[in-house]
């Protein structure tokens, strides 16, 4: 099957603390802290959105690899935050990436697996020989309701992946496979500007329903022990659910701690799984496996397994990694915070 | 080249709620009129200079309503070069002196600013820089002159905030004495470094204002000057060009354009800079009244901070710069400052500049500038019996 | 109301959305946007990717910005010597006032500049960060 020919990430320099939206909230910052598992989020600049996100991340994922970009047969972004609600936002990046004019492209939404999904996609098409390289990113600059919960955790950022032949890529994706259904847990209607949710049935038989069995397809699919893989990524909407996930299959701290970015910079929504991804794609060494499940609400959960080759060492270098995003920050007040989600559209 | 001023009029600068673009335009040609004793008929052309009208009043082809205020359909063109189009107006009217299609030629210069809000005004003067590659980015026109004080005050820290504001005190001092400055008030050094930043590290007081205006020169040839009695002759006209924007220039430390077009000017009158008894120069903000200083010769590049430090640039010092109040305090009509500038120097060598006056004024130098250097006119007027 | 037009960016989006340069073919020197004669008097361009790093030579805060950068005032701008040598007016963004200094090190990252009102377009374009 196609690979990830090269990764890149991108996330905003601001940064607000649980204990600031606390603060405006009324809350008990530790309580907070404690139940999400998380202590700050990332923040989109003024001029920044999904689109430049995207751009950024994508340029990051090119570097990584020595292919020509107008090679490029396919863009497709991931992301519940497109600027325009008509106009794609694949066509601006790829104008910004001087892919040319020869390209298929389309704009996708699943909720928090938007981006993901593309993977899948570009797999096909990379693998039917229809495409050399596709694009696939997924960005978000996640809004959240003043006062509400999800306050704490939306946060922007997003990841961008090259997908092509086998034979030239930094982790040949093995296996895929996605386990999809209605169930409406959290949406956002059309011209609403913030999403509404069903409470606590956006656990069990939301969240953990999809990505325990999306996760449970495809180790029975290919005959694989989750003592098989390096790393382990699961979709994070807070620092807790992955956890418990985890816990059901038996993941170890070493095999998840280094994709949970959700404790640093929240919950990116389209870019969340693959952010966590491409942070273990930043130290992975040559044939490690990765597993990663994504989880997008209404809901459904895209897994994947990947196989890192001898390529990745050489490409690890060429670009700025998760990390490098991760440090670079700067902290909001909340009166800042609020200046700053007003330009969001 | 002699070319004579037989007639000057000016309106009162300032906030004109009153007066229209038109208004503003009569009043001012109406007054020249008056100075010169001519009457509208004998006059063959008109050069009306304006920046604005068409971005803030919706008016274009003003050319034509300065012929239509006086009645005559004689040849009326607008002429515009952002900030300097005052002063390209005179080059115009003397052109057209010198080449013998005119004998006697109005120049006008007119702008109406205060219609609209100060964001609408700061927006269509951004048209005077490079609207794709500065004006796209949000870099305003003071924003231009922030960045060539920044780089000069880093390479010539002599030139410090203190100096620099020295500028604007002395612009003051000068709009105290002229009766149709805007600003008619002295101020010091502490008001202009506590006002209000506007561009890093230019302050309010740093920048020249928002001002309805209009003013009008009556130029002759040396025949009818002659005639006329008139002592005051243009002698030299310099005009040159840069790229439009401040990233494509040589130096950020200069306006190159300056030199050249005060170059030209020297020559065709035969005269050099120690030749000058004072000089009207573009002060659209205080760091373009330092780099003018240098550009007319008055100073080496990164020394004519000593002039300021000396107190050189009053009216009684030892090199007059803006006796009107230069456009900080006498106000900035934009199409009207090139006009200004040459009435203040007729002002000057008539010997009618009251307690501004200079003394023994014979040569005195205009320098009008647009945008932020992309083009510079320089004119030389001298008394000559 | 050319700034309301979707059409007037538009046939700048390759040069701005990335840095675009132009090398001319006679003399080596490079531009962004450059549509006119070379310095050294040709006209004959071969186009090339800028890398996006750069100095800044100078730079000033903006405070009173117009209209369609109210919003984002006080903001930075800069004059920049791209490694390539061409230089160019940018943004800089991502940065407090007080870190920016003559010789300072950006590169180049694509953000939004303005919208053409609550209905129209978002203009987007090269702005700089300082390199990290």
């Amino acid at each position: 099957m196609a690979g990830i020919v090269g990764w890149g990430a991108y996330i905003p320099k601001y940064r607000i603390t649980a204990e600031e939206i606390a603060l405006v909230q009324n809350a008990d910052a530790n309580a907070i802290k404690s139940g999400l598992g998380l202590t700050e989020k990332s923040v989109p600049g003024k001029d920044e959105d999904t689109v430049t996100i995207a751009t950024n991340a994508a340029r990051n994922a090119i570097a990584r690899t020595s292919i020509k970009r107008k090679e490029i047969g396919a863009v497709y972004i991931g992301s519940e935050s497109h600027p325009y609600a008509v106009k794609p936002s694949s066509s601006i990046v790829a104008e910004a990436l001087d892919i040319g004019n020869d390209y298929m492209a389309v704009d996708t939404e699943f909720a928090c697996k938007a981006g993901s999904a593309t993977i899948q996609i570009n797999a096909g098409l990379v693998d039917s020989k229809m495409i050399k390289y596709g694009l696939s990113i997924g960005a978000d600059t996640s809004q959240a309701e003043p006062g509400n919960a999800l306050e704490y955790s939306a946060a922007a950022g997003g990841a961008a992946f090259i997908i092509g032949p086998n034979k030239e890529s930094v982790a040949t994706i093995d296996a895929t496979c996605s386990f999809t259904s209605d169930t409406p847990d959290f949406w956002r209607r059309a011209l609403e500007p913030y999403p509404s949710h069903a409470g606590r049935f956006t656990g069990e038989p939301a969240y953990f329903k999809h990505v325990l069995d999306a996760t449970k397809m495809i180790l029975e699919k290919t005959n694989s022990k989750i003592t098989d893989f390096a790393f382990v990524v699961f979709h994070m909407p807070n620092g807790k659910f992955p956890l418990r996930v985890a816990k059901t299959f038996g993941v170890t701290k070493e095999q998840l701690l280094p994709g949970l970015i959700v404790k640093k910079i929240g919950n990116t929504y389209s870019g969340s799984s693959l952010l966590g991804l491409v942070s273990v794609l930043d130290i992975a060494k040559p044939s490690d496996k990765i597993l990663m499940t994504s989880y997008g609400s209404g809901s459904g959960s895209d897994a994947f397994i990947l196989t890192c080759t001898d390529k990745i060492k050489e490409a690890q270098k060429k670009a700025k990694t998760t990390e490098d995003y991760v440090k670079r920050k700067e902290y909001l007040t909340y009166a800042q915070y609020l200046k700053h989600m007003e330009q969001i559209h | 080249m002699k070319v004579g001023v037989i007639g000057i009029g000016i309106t009162k600068f300032g906030e004109r709620w009153n007066e229209s673009l038109r208004d503003l335009l009569l009043d001012a040609q109406l007054r020249a009129l008056n100075d010169s004793k001519i009457a509208p008929e004998q006059i063959d052309a008109l050069f009306t200079g304006n920046m604005c009208a068409d971005s803030l009043s919706g008016q274009l082809h003003v050319g034509a309503i300065a012929a239509e205020n006086l009645n005559i359909n004689k040849p009326s063109i607008r002429v515009e070069g952002a900030c300097a189009s005052g002063a390209l107006a005179i080059r115009q009217g003397i052109q057209a002196i010198e080449s013998g299609s005119a004998e006697i030629v109005m120049v006008n210069g007119v702008e109406k600013m205060t219609d609209v809000s100060t964001e609408q005004a700061t927006t269509a003067l951004m048209g005077a820089g490079d609207e794709e590659l500065e004006g796209f980015n949000g870099l305003t026109f003071p924003g231009l002159y922030a960045l060539l004080a920044k780089a000069y005050m880093t390479k010539y820290p002599k030139l410090n905030r203190e100096l620099l504001a020295e500028v604007s005190v002395k612009n003051h001092f000068h709009g105290a004495r002229n009766d149709y400055a805007q600003f008619r008030s002295e101020i010091d050094i502490d008001t202009v470094i506590n006002s209000a930043m506007v561009a890093d590290p230019l302050t309010l007081f740093d920048c020249s204002p928002i001002t309805d205006g209009a003013a009008t020169i009556i130029l002759a040839n040396e025949k009818v000057s002659k005639k006329m009695n008139t002592d005051v002759y243009v002698t030299g006209s310099g005009l040159a060009n840069d790229s439009l924007s401040l990233a494509r220039r040589k130096t950020l430390t200069a306006i190159p354009a300056g030199k050249i077009a005060a170059e030209q000017a020297y020559k065709q009158s035969g005269i050099l800079s120690q030749h000058v008894d004072f000089a009207e120069v573009h002060d659209c903000f205080s760091i373009a009244e330092i780099m003018a200083v240098e550009a007319l010769g008055f100073a080496k590049e990164g020394e004519a901070y000593k002039l300021y430090q000396n107190k050189d640039t009053y009216f009684d010092g030892k090199q007059p710069i803006n006796t009107s109040g230069g456009l900080k305090a006498c106000g900035h009509p934009i199409g009207a400052t090139g006009i200004k500038q040459a009435i203040e120097a007729t002002v000057q060598l008539r010997g009618e500049a009251k307690n501004r006056q200079v003394k023994n004024a014979e040569v005195g130098v205009t320098h009008n500038v647009g945008g932020s250097g992309a083009t510079v006119a320089v004119h030389v007027f001298r008394k000559i019996r | 109301m050319f700034r309301e037009s979707p059409i007037l960016r538009w046939r700048n989006y390759n040069d701005r959305y990335r840095l675009k340069g132009y090398k001319c073919t006679k003399c080596g020197k490079t531009y962004f946007e450059k549509k006119g004669l070379c310095e050294c008097g040709t006209i004959d361009y071969e186009e090339m990717d800028f890398s996006g790093k750069g100095k800044i030579v100078s730079f000033t805060e903006i405070h009173s910005g117009p209209e369609a950068f109210a919003e984002m005032a006080p903001y930075c701008i800069a004059i920049i010597d791209l490694e390539e040598g061409a230089r160019i007016t940018g943004q800089v963004v991502d940065c407090k006032y007080s870190e920016l200094k003559i010789g300072l090190n950006v590169e180049a990252v694509l953000r939004k500049f303005y919208k053409s009102g609550e209905k129209g377009i978002i203009h987007y374009g090269t702005k700089f960060i300082p390199k990290f």
